[in-house]
């Protein structure tokens, strides 16, 4: 008896569970509604089966239950019964199955006006590419990425010229349009899903894949990376922003063209010593940091990242958080550094500095650091020489007490909480893992042991593209 | 024609073929060590099986730990999280539900039931054992190499299986591959024996279509593994080859954390073929032993004939052919052409009918049964209830559409986990309840076994009831954590935390089981020779536990099907598969098969 109590609550539990549970479907932002239809018929149909075979079988435990005195009746056939139940569960199936396959044939082929987006996936990171005013993508291929050219664009490819680059996670899509998006990886299988879309695909290297889909609603939906991908792979995270056309064409307009990629000038260190008369007060002359007045070390840190932080600080992603008292102080005078140009001219002259190792001021449990450090060595590399393609800063022979703040900061959200700072939001999604401040003692205390290197240069740079054209600084260029 | 299959005036054939001759080891290590006595591995394969399955839930422990309380622990993070998600998957489906089904209860049972005296090919059989082991050790090895065991997941999904960025790319995937290769090797020797064993050795008057159920499950699971297993066993070998001497059967040109590599031309999408050729099939090598074993403790606890037994054999034929031609519904949204999503979901759906049909039959078997809710009992219809629904959200990912937005989300492991890992587990404590006392000679503890029963059953079905709605929610899997997600709801972490609790409940309660399992070794009461008083030939045995060689000095000779329960007119409610016709007046129950002459 108790079991057949159990059972018929088990069943009225889960009925109960599924209409009265916070957990369902995100609200729906795409086209796709036929997909949730056809979720719903399949869960009428199973419902009513679960319901109706674990309610016969509690019945049939009550009433059939042991008497010594009763034979079980024999009855080894039925061959009608048996039949009508295959026939009937047939239906059923079928009536699942007919709409599914209905939707697919829609899923398969794209309307022919679908707009379309590149989505370019690599360990643990998205950045997007729009076809440009040819409507035209141009060529890549993987042997000509390396970090100055990270779509792996083909240089003299016409289609690709006007091609839109967007080297953020953050991709904008007009509403209303359907959009075809052409995935592709460059290293391991990931995961182009958006909740709130319904629709899914895995990019794989050396394919293309597609999946599309109409946006329907104005907002932000974050993007996941749905295919286990590696160590990051949780923190491999994006967004999509649904425009009303105008910002949408407003927004592509503010993205480079691979031609002007190209085109970009140098930074000239010259020119860039005078702007740097004022970080000098606090980073040091030499861009050697000063722990007293809380500015770290600034020589061998790479351009890409210090372009990056510059950047942050001026649009507010960055030093902008009521408790980030020295990044408050740091926001305005990146604020004089005006333009583009006046940012490139300081990094190429902070690059001429020597890169003198820090003095090691953290003490901690290197054993235990090192254990710890496994992890970050994915992205910051296991030398700690930051790894560009990763957007992971060099962190041996930095400032020590700088990552240790840094690393406080990442973890109580008062770093990489903005939104637009999605690099940092990863690093947030890890440090949480250094749960105590002696961990992070421990893990910089590693962090000193490493020797570190100068940034990696892709080992086979392609042979058509002089890696000193995309940007004005690299370490390749530094490097000659 | 419907009858024959329960027909009781069947003559049995004489005797075409002599008996096997047996070579009886003189020593202890001979008996117990290195043993040619299926019935001796069959408990070598059963201890090394659950042992390495206690690791593996001490894993799934671990994992529950940090998705329900997130950077609690200090010990736990990204890297070594994917390791414990991969290992635990890896050895939960392979190393312990495979060879506890085929190794364990296939050696065991295979030959009790159909009469034979032993496996065919005894000392094969022995190899097999120690070929697992081996294999079960190197997969354990791993753990302890520099850089720890893979963390790629159990699907081992190249590229990221082999190249850096994901945990355990150097000695633990080397070590994975390998074992996997040798699992193979011992699993193929064992697997034809157990083939072999079925259509060849079975006693007189035993047809095919008077096999127990269990038979063929176990039977049907054996050849759809020695088919899909190959899949496995090369894909291994060319991920090896890509791993160790860079070749490039699945690896294509790529840049790996920033740097070019020197691979070119292969296809990651060609090893997903490969493994789910084997993975499908894999999940039916489960499922089969599990249905097969079912479908016996409910008619025998029921005291009721199977319902519709040919339709059951026919429906363990239908699914084990089907189950070759579903498995790309696992790559609907691997970048695979889009187009074979239709003929997938059309397979993958027609499946659902046989397997609806067994369903059907077995609380039609319920119906009209005279029901003891022995422990055993109460195993096989909580495998009912969970089967039912993990089998019914099977329809969601089966049909192409809904797997868009629920695939690779927690739907996906809260249904596999039901339907895989639940309802086979419990056929799994079912049948050690029901078979312990051959085995023993001792019955196991019946207030410990409905503890561990209710506990086991209410605890796994509100761990993975709750979860489908984490995966309906886009909650994706195999995250070390969440941090903010936008669409997630704030108290989608609570609900996490209380599966963990749950789960937690669940994985101590196996202490009933252990603790019943090593007491009532030694203490538990005497079982008799039929406790459950069953028709089919194990219980038959003149000795409990049954001595080497199974039956005394004669074979059984098989008269009937093994589901004569409740035959009107006889004087008792079971009559079994060696009772001939002619002596049913006087049925000698429980005094078994002594020698005749």
């Amino acid at each position: 008896m108790p079991f057949v109590i159990a059972l018929v609550v088990l069943v009225v539990a889960s009925v109960l569970f599924h209409f009265l549970s916070p957990w369902y479907l995100t609200p729906l932002a795409s086209n796709w509604s036929a997909i949730d239809l056809t979720l719903d018929i399949t869960f009428w149909v199973t419902g009513f089966v679960f319901v109706a075979v674990n309610l016969f079988m509690a019945y049939s435990i009550y009433k059939f239950r042991y008497a010594k005195d009763r034979r079980s009746d024999y009855e080894p056939e039925n061959k009608k019964l048996e039949w009508w139940l295959t026939g009937i569960t047939s239906i059923g199936v079928a009536a699942m199955l007919a709409p599914g396959l209905f939707v697919w044939a829609e899923f398969v082929n794209v309307p022919e006006d679908a707009h379309e987006v590149e989505v370019v996936g690599q360990q643990w990171h998205w950045s997007f590419r729009f076809p440009g005013e040819d409507m035209k993508f141009g060529a890549v291929e993987s042997r000509y990425v390396n970090d100055d050219n990270p779509f792996g664009m083909e240089l003299d490819d016409p289609n690709g010229q006007d091609d839109v680059l967007v080297f953020s996670p953050t991709v904008h899509l007009p509403i209303g349009k359907p959009v075809k998006t052409l995935l592709r990886s460059k290293d391991t299988l990931h995961d182009f899903a958006v909740a709130q879309f319904r629709v899914k695909m895995d990019m794989v290297p050396g394919l293309v894949t597609y999946l599309w889909f109409t946006p329907t609603k104005i907002g932000d939906f974050e993007i996941l990376c749905e295919e286990l991908c590696g160590i990051g792979h949780h923190t491999m995270r994006g967004k999509v922003v649904i425009d009303e056309q105008e910002d949408f064409d407003a927004w592509l307009e503010l993205q480079p063209t691979y031609a002007q990629v190209l085109a970009k000038p140098r930074g000239d260190a010259i020119a860039g010593a005078g702007q740097y008369g004022l970080c000098a007060s606090c980073h040091g002359a030499a861009g050697e940091g000063n722990a007293l007045l809380n500015s770290p070390k600034l020589a061998g840190q790479g351009a890409w990242y210090l372009r990056r932080q510059i950047e942050y600080f001026k649009n507010g992603a960055r030093g902008a958080h009521a408790d980030d008292l020295y990044g408050r102080q740091m926001a305005p005078m990146a604020g004089t550094l005006f333009d583009e140009a006046a940012v490139e001219n300081v990094i190429a002259y902070i690059l001429t500095f020597p890169d003198l190792p820090s003095a090691k001021t953290v003490v901690g449990d290197i054993d235990k650091g090192r254990s710890i450090y496994n992890t970050c060595g994915a992205c910051h590399g296991v030398l700690g020489e930051g790894i560009a393609a990763l957007n992971a800063p060099r962190q041996a022979g930095m400032s020590d007490w700088y990552l240790v703040t840094q690393l406080k900061n990442f973890r109580e959200g008062v770093r990489g909480a903005h939104d637009d700072d999605k690099y940092g939001m990863q690093m947030a999604m890890m440090a949480a893992t250094l749960q105590t401040n002696e961990r992070i003692n421990n893990v910089v205390a590693y962090i000193n042991t490493l020797p570190g290197k100068p940034e990696r240069v892709a080992r086979s740079a392609p042979l058509n593209l002089p890696s000193s054209l995309n940007s004005p600084v690299t370490i390749a260029s530094l490097e000659n | 024609m419907t009858e024959a299959a329960h027909d009781a005036t069947d003559f049995a054939p004489p005797a075409e073929i002599p008996e096997m001759e047996l070579y009886h080891a003189k020593t202890w290590v001979g008996k117990y060590v290195w043993s040619q006595d299926a019935k001796v591995i069959a408990i070598q394969y059963s201890l090394t099986a659950i042992a390495i399955g206690l690791v593996a839930l001490g894993l799934s422990v671990i994992m529950r730990l940090q998705l329900g309380f997130p950077h609690t622990f200090e010990f736990i993070d990204p890297s070594n999280y994917l390791q414990f998600v991969t290992m635990h998957g890896m050895i939960m489906v392979i190393y312990l539900l495979t060879a506890l089904f085929l190794g364990g209860f296939g050696n065991y049972l295979i030959p009790l039931m159909v009469g034979a005296r032993d496996m065919v090919f005894p000392y094969l059989n022995m190899i097999s054992y120690w070929v697992y082991l081996f294999a079960v050790l190197l997969l354990v090895a791993s753990f302890f190499v520099p850089g720890g065991a893979s963390g790629a997941g159990w699907t081992l999904y190249p590229p990221q299986s082999i190249s850096p960025g994901t945990p355990g790319i150097d000695g633990g995937i080397i070590l994975m591959l390998v074992s996997l290769i040798f699992f193979i090797i011992g699993f193929t020797m064992g697997g034809l024996n157990y083939v072999v064993t079925v259509l060849q050795a079975r006693t007189r008057g035993m047809s095919l279509m008077r096999l127990p159920l269990t038979v063929w499950g176990i039977f049907m699971a054996t050849i759809l593994a020695l088919l899909a297993f190959p899949a496995l066993f090369v894909s291994c070998i060319m991920m090896l080859l890509d791993k160790t001497v860079a070749t490039s059967f699945f690896m294509p040109a790529i840049v790996s954390l920033g740097e070019q590599t020197s691979y070119d031309g292969g296809s990651p999408v060609l090893f997903q073929h490969l493994f789910w050729f084997f993975g499908h099939p894999e999940v039916y090598i489960v499922a089969l032993p599990a249905f097969g074993i079912v479908s016996d403790l409910l008619s025998t606890h029921a005291r009721k004939a199977i319902f519709g037994y040919r339709m059951m054999v026919w429906a363990i034929v239908a699914i084990g052919a089907l189950s070759f031609v579903v498995w790309a519904h696992h790559m609907y949204v691997s970048g695979m052409n889009p187009y074979f999503g239709f003929f997938f979901a059309t397979t993958t759906l027609i499946i659902a009918v046989p397997t609806a049909i067994k369903v059907y039959n077995w609380v039609l078997t319920l119906w009209k049964g005279n029901i003891r809710l022995n422990v055993p009992m109460l195993f096989a219809i909580g495998f009912i209830f969970t089967f039912v629904n993990g089998g019914l959200t099977g329809l969601f990912l089966g049909n192409v559409t809904i797997d868009l937005p629920l695939s690779d989300t927690y739907f996906v492991v809260a249904h596999f986990h039901m339907v895989m890992a639940v309802s086979p587990i419990l056929v799994v404590f079912g049948a050690i309840y029901h078979w312990y006392p051959k085995i023993t000679g001792r019955m196991l503890d019946d207030t410990l076994g409905k503890i561990h029963f209710w506990i086991t059953f209410i605890g796994t079905y509100s761990i993975y009831y709750p979860m489908h709605y984490l995966g309906f929610e886009g909650i994706p899997r195999r995250y070390f954590a969440y941090g903010d997600t936008d669409f997630m709801s704030a108290s989608a972490q609570d609900l996490n935390a209380a599966i963990t609790i749950a789960a937690l409940i669940v994985a101590f309660a196996q202490i009933f089981f252990l603790y019943n399992m090593a007491v009532s070794w030694f203490k538990g009461r005497e079982a008799g020779d039929n406790p459950w008083e069953a028709t089919t030939l194990e219980w038959q045995t003149s000795t409990t536990p049954p001595t080497h060689g199974n039956f005394g000095k004669e074979l059984p000779v098989v008269y009937r099907w093994a589901y004569d329960y409740g035959v009107p007119g006889a004087e008792l409610d079971y009559i079994p598969q060696n009772v001939a016709p002619a002596d049913l007046e006087k049925p000698k129950p429980g005094e078994g098969l002594e020698p005749k002459g």
